[in-house]
């Protein structure tokens, strides 16, 4: 299932700790990103064996933080829009409205063609450029309707 | 004031090691290794440096707990999870200044006897993952990190581990357990991390704010240090200031700074003319809100402490007379909710009740003894939990109620919002 390069990459992470199991939330993410941003039931079984831990382990850690997406397949692009105060307090529900309607998708959801996840995430520490969401690794800061238009407009 | 923690903020192309090396960088480092650890451990506690991740314990005390037997592993970890909403300023030193941190890790493990440290960074932070990524790589290449570091006998190895989504995990112990390929779960206390920590070893865990003012206390000297801001609260402190100012972002300035200087001089005041302040949470979302007859509070850990709030995280969220306080309990409520760990009932049961009824009073669905019900939930909250977090989200509630529980109560009584 995993790469080459994912396999090197996972012998880099286990040189990081005293054991294996330490390195499941890097594994889950090299799993996540082979996979194309989501995790299914064989990647928990291959996880397991790779570091010798029980499936249902793998599972519990994969199910307890957010950014791992658990049989949950997101769109191309994974649209996060922070939802906390500093954002609040500057437009951000507005935008995430904004967002709504011009993907024609509700938060949660995946646009028909695959390319867009909309959701909306607690602050992402970026509060002084508010508002603001992440599209995969990279962050944009204070939105505005016209701007995210552009930015919709160059990943169409 | 000389900045120290953010001096390359808004200076492209100076985090890398060579223009590191050209403006002083690792000089605290060449420093250290002419001391004792003993000796770094006393300038640290003589600086007065209190630990900037919330909670101001002091830094040299918290060393100093840690078994001075050799033979015993020792670990160092640092507190990159910045998690508390309205918080970024760690974020900033990492993308800014890698290295800053990185040294300062390298003299705090110096100090404890630790060979190996993690850099627990949240997952989202890619970019500032790759900075340091890349530092880590360039402190190698010089010799800072690895075998016998600069000659002095000391070897050191660093590295990385990401968070993926659990604020949670910014709580110590956590924190750990998530490193040890566990739940993000706090662990019981004792024993403390200083004497069973990861993997069951002699454990710091630093906040990177406070790992990165240490370079500057060993180079410049403790007394420089406890020269700035008030005595019991020492030093430079990066205040994040977000919400309704007209120039929000990071400023380095003295502890003890009052909330009006912050936000009145150095932010630029209100972001419109017209809209006075109504509010401002000075530490974090945890941290209850001050009212606009409290700007003179000075920033610091003891001052915001007899106002009944806390400095925390140094994040300042300020709002302004079109704020809704209904609005903005339930979104800090509901952040809490969101992000409680499950550990214990009072928090994994409690802090969602509070969140729907936040909800239907936000919604015109309020009803009668709403706001008694709250308070008396806040009640059954408050000194139950396994950890702080539970406590977090009673005191922000509570600190919105005290000032502002006519608009609850207005919300209930006509089913629509005091000032929108
Ligand atoms: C729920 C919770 C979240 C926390 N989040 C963070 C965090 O994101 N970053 C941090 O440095 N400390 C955080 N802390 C505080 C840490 O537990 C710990 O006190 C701190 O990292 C110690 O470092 P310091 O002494 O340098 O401040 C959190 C505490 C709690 C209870
Ligand atoms: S207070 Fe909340 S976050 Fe802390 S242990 Fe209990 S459930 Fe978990
Ligand atoms: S509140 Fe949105 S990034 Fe912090």
């Amino acid at each position: 299932m995993f790469s080459d390069k994912a396999k090197e990459e996972i012998q880099q992470v286990l040189k990081k700790y005293p054991n294996r199991r330490s390195g499941v939330m890097d594994v889950l993410r090299i799993a996540q990103r082979e996979r194309g941003g989501h995790l299914v039931k064989e990647d928990m079984e291959e996880i397991a064996r790779i570091l010798g831990m029980q499936t249902v382990e793998v599972n519990a850690s994969a199910a307890f933080y957010t950014m791992y997406n658990v049989e949950k397949p997101v769109g191309k692009y994974h649209i996060q829009v922070c939802r906390n105060i500093s954002c609040l307090l500057l437009g951000a529900e507005n935008l995430i409205k904004h967002m709504e309607r011009e993907l024609n998708i509700r938060v949660g959801e995946t646009t028909p063609d695959k390319k867009f996840t909309l959701s909306t995430v607690e602050c992402l520490g970026s509060c002084g450029t508010a508002p603001m969401m992440q599209i995969n690794d990279d962050y944009y800061e204070n939105l505005t309707a016209e701007k995210i238009d552009k930015i919709l407009k160059d990943l169409k | 004031m000389e900045k120290i923690l953010l001096k390359n903020l808004g200076r492209p192309g100076f985090h890398t090691i060579d223009s590191c090396l050209v403006n002083g960088g690792y000089n605290g480092l060449t420093e250290a290794f002419k001391h004792a650890p003993e000796s770094i451990i006393q300038m640290v506690k003589d600086s007065g440096l209190r630990g900037r991740g919330g909670a101001g314990f002091p830094t040299g005390l918290k060393w100093s707990f840690i078994p001075k037997d050799p033979t015993i592993q020792k670990y160092l970890c640092c507190n990159a999870d910045e998690g508390e909403p309205g918080t970024f300023k760690d974020r900033g030193i990492m993308e800014n200044d890698p290295h800053l941190l990185i040294e300062g890790m390298i003299i705090a493990s110096y100090a404890i006897g630790a060979s190996v440290s993690y850099i627990y960074i949240r997952g989202e932070f890619v970019f500032g993952t790759r900075r340091l990524e890349a530092a880590i790589k360039e402190a190698y290449e010089k010799g800072f990190l690895g075998k016998n570091i600069l000659g002095s006998g000391f070897s050191h190895d660093m590295y990385i581990h990401r968070g993926f989504g659990a604020y949670i995990c910014g709580e110590e112990t956590a924190l750990l357990e998530s490193i040890e390929g566990y739940r993000g779960q706090p662990r019981k206390k004792p024993p403390f991390p200083a004497l069973s920590g990861l993997y069951g070893k002699p454990t710091v865990i630093n906040n990177v704010e406070t790992l990165a003012c240490v370079p500057a206390i060993i180079e410049k000297g403790p007394k420089w240090f406890s020269s700035i801001g008030p005595e019991k609260s020492p030093g430079p402190k990066i205040f994040c200031v977000s919400g309704h100012v007209k120039k929000p972002g990071l400023y380095e300035l003295p502890l003890g700074t009052t909330m009006r200087d912050l936000i009145f001089d150095h932010c630029g005041g209100m972001l419109n003319e017209g809209r006075g302040l109504k509010a401002v949470i000075p530490g974090g979302v945890s941290a209850p809100m001050l009212n606009a007859h409290e700007l003179d509070t000075p920033l610091d850990f003891d001052s915001l402490a007899a106002k009944g709030s806390m400095l925390g995280s140094g994040a300042v969220v300020v709002m302004d007379e079109s704020t809704c306080m209904v609005k903005t309990a339930l979104i800090i409520n509901r952040f809490f909710s969101h992000e409680s760990c499950g550990k214990c009932t009072p928090c994994r049961d409690g802090t969602p009740w509070l969140t729907n009824i936040l909800k239907r009073i936000e919604y015109g669905n309020g009803r009668p003894g709403d706001v008694e019900l709250l308070e008396s939930l806040c009640t059954n909250i408050f000194g139950r939990t396994f950890c702080p977090l539970g406590d977090g989200a009673v005191m922000a509630l509570r600190g919105a109620l005290k000032n502002f529980r006519d608009e609850f109560q207005h919300h209930i009584d006509h089913k629509r919002c005091m000032v929108s």
